[in-house]
């Protein structure tokens, strides 16, 4: 669900500091240069690079807070992965909570948020960019992210809030509070307050005005040029009214599209696999020997490996603590069991669907090669492999899917649309669960929150705000900071919980009910 | 031994004749009835995060609006005629819920309306009579 393009964020951020006659100047170019100007450094420095190297520290972050988890938990995504299959099932559900929220359910909400355009497009980046060899770390970083998945929804279930009324939210910011207290640890509420800050401006920017702004360039793609304030405007009244009209019908279509068009996407990818079976081996070969050697690529191994691990953080937002929001509210007594199950998001996300574009790229034969080396040719910049049609992002998987399927890129703007815009209402949701965390519950407090998500949704589909939209991009990666500081401290409690479970489950105190 | 009638109960008309039909032929043998009414829902549908957080909530005031609505003045009605009754609220898919009630209760007959859904959608997804006939512990009566 992220940009891809952050050199851009650089390049904004740094023509927004020239001087310009003030005459000349639209609304859009003012806005874009205050908000550069002022939010310049930050951006700066959540995206700035090791000294030397074109790796971004946060990326690194994420990666070491992965690896962390992975190991502290002697690689919990592996050795529970059937277990968590048949906590998604049901096996495990006592019938008499039959109508409250499932193991399913908390997961599908979940990963409507995270399925979107970073599955789309921001796998072919990487591919663009860091070749096949791309997908081999993008695959590693999506099993490792399993971990930090499994430790921020276990507390994001243990320290969720059930209220009187019987209304139950959780997240990063209760954690963070409730927990570091129960360890005696100072420092829990200015952490947790640090991440409402950032969540809010995450949900704004990379969860809602990237949202829109991609949703209108995938339309004007395909009906052809109009002004972008149209589609804001039918989206912002779609958003009022899932949000702040509570209309069921609009929020129903969608969670039952959306989970079909993740479906037919996959489905098709099988298709086209399949239909090219005899490339199938040549293209898993192109994505080992690529991921040691570059075959040729800008940056060689080190290039492919940076794209691979940045996309994959970037598209299953494992460690960012988002997902925890949406796990907390599951029925159970055993907090682990929605930690068992949120890991198989960053799975599903990454591991099968990043894939499934990574290989239809690969296969239908995107990217040009040298006939005589075997290694893939750069464009004419020598900052990417050169493509047929000299496609990047969104263009290079929808030419990649056409090629084999002609009328296929339709049916992709449209699920495009369709992403964008449950990744909206579930980023709403995050973005309001911080803001009543700061300011307080009550109708009129979440009214306005709800009404300024609304606005946004206009200004992202409207304007080229580059620097408005990659300061709430690094916001998003912000709460990844705080939230896996958070998680340091407080994994030691997720262990025992683990612990304790799986003995239970060993010696059959845990029983199946089906 | 009170012999147990199990009726699929929604407050449909079609439901209320096959509750007429059951007391009667209760009221005859001596035996009682087991009262269910089954709230559809499926653990694998999808819902939006503001929905997940207010399940429980919403389940709570589900089943209080079905137990006013639906349950409690048939109950009444019933006990006030002498009949002996045992009201079952439950969430799940109706065929499957009326079979589990079945068994648990030990009881002898299940007794359901034929169909409150349209024909098409019966045809598209099966009826609960239908599933029934196919799945039923026990005899089923269908009444029309």
């Amino acid at each position: 669900m992220f940009k891809w393009t952050l050199p851009a964020a650089f390049a904004a951020a740094g023509t927004g500091l020239a001087a310009t006659p003030a005459f000349a100047q639209s609304l859009d170019d003012q806005v874009n240069q205050i908000f550069a100007v002022s939010t310049g450094w930050f951006v700066t420095l959540i995206f700035s690079n090791f000294p030397g190297t074109a790796f971004p520290w946060i990326v690194a972050w994420l990666v070491i807070g992965a690896t962390v988890f992975t190991l502290y938990f002697g690689f919990v995504q592996f050795r529970v992965i059937r277990h968590s299959i048949a906590l998604v099932k049901g096996d495990y559900s006592d019938p008499k909570n039959a109508g409250e929220v499932s193991h399913f359910q908390a997961l599908a909400t979940a990963l409507s948020g995270t399925v979107g355009l970073g599955n789309i497009a921001g796998v072919a980046v990487a591919i663009g960019i860091g070749g096949p060899g791309a997908t081999f770390w993008m695959i590693l970083a999506g099993l490792m992210g399993m971990a930090s998945k499994f430790t921020e929804c276990t507390l994001g279930v243990k320290y969720r809030n059930e209220y009187a009324d019987g209304r139950v939210s959780g997240g990063p910011m209760y954690y963070l509070t409730k927990g570091f207290a129960e360890r005696g640890l100072p420092g829990g509420k200015i952490l947790a307050v640090l991440f409402s800050i950032f969540c809010i401006l995450g949900a704004l920017g990379g969860g809602n005005m990237f949202q829109a702004n991609q949703a209108h360039q995938q339309i004007t793609g395909v009906v052809g040029q109009y002004p972008g304030w149209i589609t804001g405007l039918v989206f912002a009244g779609l958003v009022f009214a899932v949000i702040v009209g509570g209309i069921k019908s609009i929020a129903k279509v969608t969670e039952k599209v959306v989970p079909f068009m993740g479906i037919l996407y996959v489905g098709t990818a099988l298709i086209i696999i399949a239909m090219n079976y005899h490339l199938v081996g040549w293209a898993l070969s192109q994505i080992f020997v690529g991921a040691f050697t570059g075959l040729g690529v800008a940056g060689g191994m080190v290039g492919a490996l940076i794209q691979g691990f940045k996309r994959a953080a970037f598209s299953n937002e494992a460690g960012v603590g988002s997902a925890a929001i949406a796990h907390s509210a599951v029925k159970t007594n055993e907090p682990i069991t929605e930690g068992f199950v949120s890991l198989l998001e960053p799975f599903i996300d990454t591991v099968i669907v990043c894939t499934m574009t990574a290989l239809v790229i690969i296969i239908t034969q995107q990217l040009v090669t040298d006939p005589a080396t075997g290694l893939y040719l750069l464009n004419e910049a020598g900052n990417a492999v050169r493509t047929i049609g000299d496609t990047s992002g969104v263009g290079l998987t929808s030419a990649a899917f056409g090629s084999a399927i002609s009328w296929f890129p339709y049916v992709l703007a449209l699920a495009v649309v369709l992403f964008a815009f449950s990744t909206m209402i579930t980023w709403s949701y995050y973005g309001l669960k911080a803001w009543t965390y700061l300011f307080g519950e009550g109708e009129r407090k979440e009214l306005v929150f709800k009404v300024i998500f609304c606005v946004f949704v206009v200004i992202g589909a409207a304007a080229q705000l580059e620097p408005v939209i990659d300061f709430s991009d690094a916001a998003i990666f912000a709460m990844a900071v705080v939230n896996i500081i958070g998680l340091y401290f407080l994994m030691p409690i997720v262990k025992r919980e683990l612990e304790s479970y799986v003995e239970r489950l060993k010696s059959g105190e845990i029983k199946k009910f089906a | 031994m009170l012999e147990k009638f199990v009726v699929g109960y929604d407050g449909s008309e079609t439901a209320r004749r096959a509750l007429d039909f059951a007391v009667a032929r209760a009221t005859v043998q001596n035996g009682s009835i087991v009262l269910v009414h089954v709230l559809e829902w499926s653990p694998y549908s999808f819902l939006t995060p503001t929905e997940l957080e207010e399940r429980h909530m919403r389940r709570r005031q589900e089943m209080e609006r079905a137990e006013a609505a639906v349950m409690a003045p048939v109950i009444k009605e019933l006990t006030a005629q002498g009949v002996n009754v045992t009201p079952v609220m439950r969430y799940g898919k109706t065929a499957d819920i009326l079979c589990a009630v079945a068994r648990e209760e030990s009881a002898v007959q299940i007794f359901v309306g034929r169909e409150g859904h349209s024909a098409l959608e019966a045809r598209l997804f099966g009826s609960v009579a239908g599933a029934l006939v196919q799945t039923a512990p026990v005899p089923c009566t269908i009444v029309p």
